[in-house]
């Protein structure tokens, strides 16, 4: 692979520019081995698109969400005022994040500690795009595929989005099923709530092996995801299952990708 | 004029016994910490149409929600036939609101038909209760009171309507001709029945009289919701599930650190605990779930811990609340500093528990009474994180690299762009 041009907040202030998006990396965008690639992915479609924005690389920072998730509300608002006083001071208006748990955090909780900010999930982001025209997937590389898709809590019930994903996955000419917990009755993959960072509590199986349960249930040869905690989650399930061969997890903005040709 | 006084002494009864339950519920409430401002009126009135009358949560079960809406639907008409008879019994009258005219025959009409209903209702219930294995009736937080609670109150509700369907045919029997009001489905049984005015006075007082008592029976029991359930949605959560509120206190310290002034005065405060250890830590709100909740378990039922056998179930957070306060509260509006050195976290509910939650709130989705599990979980987890210190090995790796490196995980954020040029 070869390295992306992906504008740093930093350099366009030095020139006295301000884009119009800041894109919030997130930490398992910059550092996640699998999920690197999706963040890849997202920047090479507003490449293709001339979005007008930029991430903060090394000034960005945990949102502290995890933290927050795990009970210690003094990291996490160290954190959130260390990240809104850099925001504030690019005076940044919109964010479009990746990661599920970074929008949920910027969007409903920054707020009243004075980080006022338009924040939207790359779906809904993409969604509109698309209907602006200014996005066509013109040829699917994932035509009449079977292909469903897995609601993170922090988007659907979260923050009831629910149809973005799904319109995106559309556009690829698929065959879109649900699995039968699906939407708002969707079962989670495991790792919110700072489930990510430590052993799963005594019990019968892990959730990750339930849910996988239902993807495989659904005989789809993709299960799309949009999230970096519900990819680990579900791909390593994938591989306890042993089932590599019969269903792949990819990130809805790879296969946009993809299909783009980027 | 006898049955005027007898009927007054009873329901001056009836008032007094439920005024001590409600001033003891005050004094319990008072022991609880304020919530988030309400506000949004015009939104709460419609969220309360919608998830409260429009019983839209309970019908994601279509079937049950459907039974559980008629018997919903049935109670606020019933109701109005109730308050007819508080006012027959103290005025002496019969069927006093007749003079309403079409609006009285639609309340008499849409009441009789719902005793029906209800009782219909309520029988399916008992049966699924006492003759279906049903899983999520069953965890370990029900004990066999809770089970004994749910049936009484069942069997509570059919007499009721067996009284208020009896009291209606005696009516219609006894008075062919000049009936007030339209009873549909009782007039068709009437004619079976020998017309007694010993009959109707005897359904009509055990009707009036098994409203009395369950009227003072319900904030002593789970059934609560009769009462609760409507106001409990109006003040529901209106912001996105998976909004967590900040802690305001720790706002002003972090300031202060962040500003290098850690060890300014702040002033005489006493200082306030972080998060919920036991029942004076939590809101009002919390609490207020906990006398809503009927234990119907349709969190627990979803909760993906509890569905792969972790100890975590949602309902027992709010069981073990009111349990807790009735443990615990109860002695400390006679003695403000009792404590018997238990709290509601660490010895109802447990460590374990606590750090199984994935914060996914389909727990919060499916409560019919928009009861937010999940908030108050994370409320439990600061306690333990910020004033005892306890986590999970993993978590305090986590805070230790965020703290370090601005990271849940050891890299380094000069590393940050490395994905660019992989």
């Amino acid at each position: 692979m070869s390295k992306i041009e992906v504008p740093v907040m930093a350099d366009l202030a030095a020139q006295g520019k301000k884009p119009e998006y800041l894109y919030w990396v997130g930490c398992a965008g910059a550092f996640d081995d699998r999920y690197q690639k999706v963040t890849r992915s997202f920047t090479k479609i507003l490449n293709h698109c001339k979005v007008d924005y930029a991430v903060l690389g090394k000034e960005e920072s945990c949102t502290g969400d995890p933290a927050k998730r795990a009970g210690n509300e003094m990291l996490f608002q160290m954190q959130a005022l260390q990240n809104i006083e850099v925001l504030n001071g690019y005076e940044v208006k919109k964010i479009v994040c990746t990661c599920p748990h970074c929008y949920n955090i910027l969007k409903n909780e920054y707020g009243e500690l004075g980080g006022n900010y338009e924040v939207v999930h790359y779906t809904t982001f993409l969604e509109n795009l698309m209907d602006e025209g200014k996005l066509n997937v013109e040829k699917s590389s994932f035509k009449n595929k079977k292909v469903t898709y897995h609601d993170p809590c922090y988007l659907g019930r979260g923050n009831k989005i629910y149809d973005a994903p799904r319109n995106l996955i559309k556009t690829m000419d698929v065959d879109l099923v649900e699995m039968k917990r699906s939407k708002s009755k969707a079962l989670c993959c495991g790792a919110g709530g700072a489930q990510m960072f430590k052993e799963a509590e005594k019990g019968d199986k892990e959730i990750y092996e339930e849910r996988t349960e239902d993807v495989l249930e659904s005989k789809a040869e993709i299960v799309a995801t949009a999230c970096p905690f519900c990819m680990t989650m579900l791909t390593d399930g994938i591989k306890f299952k042993d089932k590599q061969e019969e269903v792949k997890n990819l990130d809805i903005a790879e296969m946009i990708a993809d299909s783009l040709g980027l | 004029m006898t049955k005027q006084i007898v009927f007054a002494v009873t329901l001056l009864i009836t008032l007094g016994v439920f005024a001590f339950t409600l001033k003891r519920l005050i004094a319990l409430f008072r022991l609880t910490k304020p919530a988030e401002p309400l506000g949004h009126w015009g939104e709460r009135i419609k969220l309360t149409l919608k998830v409260a009358f429009g019983q839209t949560k309970i019908l994601r079960k279509p079937v049950i929600g459907l039974i559980h809406a008629l018997v919903f639907w049935g109670f606020l008409v019933i109701t109005v036939g109730s308050i007819e008879m508080v006012n027959d019994g103290l005025t002496g009258k019969e069927r006093s609101l007749a003079d309403l005219g079409g609006f009285y025959d639609f309340i008499s009409a849409s009441g009789d038909v719902f005793a029906y209903i209800v009782g219909i209702g309520i029988v399916i219930f008992l049966i699924r209760r006492l003759f279906l294995h049903i899983k999520r009736f069953y965890g370990k937080e029900l004990t066999k009171k809770n089970k004994m609670d749910a049936n009484f109150a069942l069997l509570l509700i059919l007499l009721l309507m067996i009284s208020l369907a009896g009291m209606n045919i005696y009516y219609v029997a006894g008075n062919h001709g000049e009936l007030a009001g339209i009873y549909p489905v009782s007039s068709h049984i009437a004619g079976n029945v020998t017309p007694s005015h010993f009959m109707h006075e005897f359904f009509w007082w055990m009707h009036i009289l098994l409203i009395f008592f369950f009227a003072n029976y319900l904030p002593y029991s789970k059934h609560f919701h009769v009462f609760l359930s409507i106001p409990n949605v109006f003040i529901s959560n209106l912001k996105p599930l998976t909004r967590l509120p900040n802690i305001e206190s720790v706002t002003k310290e972090v300031k202060l650190m962040l500003s290098g002034n850690a060890f300014q005065e702040t002033g005489n405060e006493a200082p306030a605990r972080f998060g919920v250890k036991d029942v004076e830590d939590v809101t009002w709100i919390n609490y207020f779930n906990s006398l809503t909740c009927t234990q119907c378990g349709r969190c627990t039922e979803v909760c993906p811990a509890n569905i792969t056998g972790k100890a975590l179930s949602p309902r027992k957070i709010f069981v073990d609340l009111r349990n807790r306060m009735n443990e615990k509260g109860l002695k400390m509006i006679k003695d403000k500093k009792y404590d018997d050195g238990k709290s509601l976290v660490n010895d109802h509910i447990s460590y374990e528990e606590l750090w199984a939650c994935t914060t996914c709130n389909a727990c919060a989705q499916e409560c019919p009474l928009n009861i937010s599990h999940p908030n108050l979980i994370m409320d439990m987890r600061r306690f333990l994180v910020l004033e005892e210190g306890r986590a999970p090995t993993g978590i305090n790796s986590m805070f230790a690299n965020i703290e370090n490196n601005g990271a849940p995980w050891q890299y380094s954020p000069e590393d940050r762009l490395l994905w660019t040029e992989l």
